[in-house]
């Protein structure tokens, strides 16, 4: 017996008032319907009559709307311009794609393939939306702009020894940070128009392979994840123009792979690894809690861990700024989206698993939140495809 | 189902319900090959095939091959138990050939590059050296398991024909 029949005979022996309506179960539906499947019965008020029958496909809560498959080989990162209306992804085939929307459909706009001769790990769009910065396992990173109708690459950044692993832009559009496998975070200090890139610091205080660095949503704040297991917050002395490392958040027991922060930049959601997700406070200086802030610098603390939701290393976090979901890309090849509860508190949060989705073939490796459209979701992964998500339970 | 009926109980409900549904485009969902249609009957035959794979690898800097140098054995993978849609998880043992073998990190990646290529899309591997037959065991774990530092070793040109070399076979 199917699902549906099971259902039929279960409807049949508690609502007898719609014993009248079973000839709309006839065999032709039967064999037409597939699992998953929903069916919205409409009756009227005394359930002596069907008015409407809707048959749809089951809604999971994360959706996809297409699938993307140009890159060949690994899809290593995907980003989204500040419009929310485009988005680049960077693989293994040392190539950056350009989507935009037409109408209903992302489409392709554009390829650059002169840029690295090695795999590009990451790429990111300035807040103003003008430029493209690429990172590469070549050692170098990129710098691409539109002026002349087209993307083209205008700059090209030396310095680290090896592969350049993350890239990204601070918000006041002043300085990039690069992190790489020799062990450092450079901050480059952008003069107007983005036509130069001087070295501001080099930060040599992580132990090993530094894997991601994020800024501040709101201040020219930087964070870096490392191989060393740990995270690292940067600032700016304003008084001597070197940059300092704040703080030192320790916790994690292996690679922390991918960082965010929420809409705030008070909190970080980190994920390792170790297979779990953290998520920090920060607590400034004089906070009510009565927390010491040694050095009057804000001290962040691990105030939350999701364990034994994910099942093999975790390789990218994103905080949704409009929704305050964070999902997960995770090398057992699902995206999971979390929650935070309604009796959640700031110095005890919950978070619940909202869905989880075997999204690709093989490990995810991006997840990125659109900043503009709530609930749609970048995703990539090994087996060459970038997908777009909506997800229906906002 | 009962509780979709009360969730939209009325036709306008259903119909932004069905409006919101109509811009998702339908595209293949994602289903893991099975054990059966991999071509194996069980974990244990794909712990024969993946060994069968790994015991011809040549030794980086000897002539002898893997199993010839008892760095692998049959008993030293582990296939757990694949549940109905899951992929198969595969954890690989070796033994280096000295305690403070310079070469465990390469034997490590050529196990894994030559299984990946067997294999596309289907296994999860764990690549370890077997507890306590190396001085810096740990420090080479993290690193054969690192997948971003595995793609950043296979792209680098010597490397890559070195591995090359060690996974060819005789004919």
């Amino acid at each position: 017996m199917c699902k549906l029949c099971m259902q039929h005979a279960a409807c049949l022996e508690n609502r007898k008032c719609m014993r009248k309506t079973s000839c709309i179960f006839n065999e032709t539906l039967h064999a037409q319907i597939e699992e998953p499947t929903l069916i919205i019965l409409i009756i009227n008020k005394s359930c002596s009559e069907i008015i409407n029958l809707i048959v749809s496909r089951m809604p999971q809560q994360l959706d996809v709307i297409q699938k993307l498959s140009a890159h060949r080989g690994k899809v290593w990162s995907v980003n989204w311009h500040p419009s929310g209306k485009v988005f680049a992804s960077c693989g293994e085939d040392k190539t950056i794609r350009i989507y935009n929307q037409e109408k209903d459909a992302w489409v392709m706009q554009a390829v650059l393939s002169d840029g690295h001769t090695r795999t590009i790990r990451d790429i990111a769009f300035s807040n103003c939306g003008m430029f493209l910065a690429s990172a590469s396992f070549d050692a170098t990173v990129s710098i691409w702009d539109k002026k002349a109708g087209t993307y083209e690459c205008n700059s090209t950044l030396e310095g680290h020894e090896n592969e350049v692993k993350s890239v990204a832009w601070s918000v006041s559009g002043q300085f990039l940070a690069t992190c790489s496998r020799d062990k450092s975070v450079w901050i480059w200090d952008i003069t107007a128009n983005c036509e130069e890139f001087d070295c501001a610091a080099v930060l040599n205080l992580h132990t090993q392979d530094v894997k991601k660095v994020v800024w501040h949503p709101l201040e020219d704040i930087l964070a870096s994840s490392s191989y060393d297991n740990t995270i690292k917050i940067y600032k700016e002395d304003p008084s001597d123009n070197d940059w300092t490392c704040t703080a030192t958040l320790t916790s994690h027991s292996s690679t922390v792979w991918g960082i965010t922060f929420d809409k705030t930049g008070k909190r970080i959601a980190s994920c390792s690894d170790d297979c779990t997700v953290k998520i920090w406070q920060q607590y400034e200086v004089g906070n009510a809690e009565g927390i010491s802030t040694p050095d009057n610098e804000p001290v962040w603390k691990c105030v939350c861990t999701l364990s034994g939701f994910h099942d093999r290393s975790i390789y990218d976090i994103s905080w949704c700024k409009l929704t305050g979901l964070i999902a997960t890309a995770c090398g057992d090849d699902h995206i999971r989206i979390f929650k935070e509860a309604d009796n959640s508190t700031k110095n005890e949060p919950i978070f619940d698993l909202e869905t989880k989705i075997l999204a690709h073939k093989q490990d995810v490796n991006a997840v990125k939140w659109n900043p503009v459209i709530p609930g749609l979701l970048l995703s990539t992964s090994d087996d060459g495809d970038i997908k777009i998500w909506k997800f229906n339970n906002l | 189902m009962l509780s979709f009926i009360k969730r939209f109980r009325t036709e306008s409900e259903a119909e932004r319900f069905n409006a919101v549904r109509s811009v998702v485009v339908k595209v293949d969902d994602v289903v893991h090959p099975s054990l059966a249609e991999m071509g194996y009957a069980n974990e244990e035959e794909l712990k024969f095939a993946i060994y069968d794979m790994l015991r011809t690898i040549k030794d980086p800097e000897k002539p002898q091959t893997l199993e010839e140098l008892n760095v692998v054995s049959e008993d030293m993978i582990t296939v757990k138990k694949v549940e109905n849609g899951q992929v198969p998880v595969v954890r690989i043992e070796f033994n280096p050939t000295v305690p403070h073998c310079s070469l465990a990190t390469l034997i490590g990646l050529t196990i894994r590059i030559k299984i990946q290529r067997q294999f596309p899309q289907t296994l999860k591997l764990d690549i370890y050296i077997k507890k306590g037959t190396h001085s810096t065991e740990d420090e080479i774990n993290k690193q054969i398991n690192d997948r971003e530092r595995v793609s950043a070793a296979c792209d680098n040109d010597n490397l890559r024909k070195l591995l090359e070399s060690c996974i060819k076979e005789d004919d």
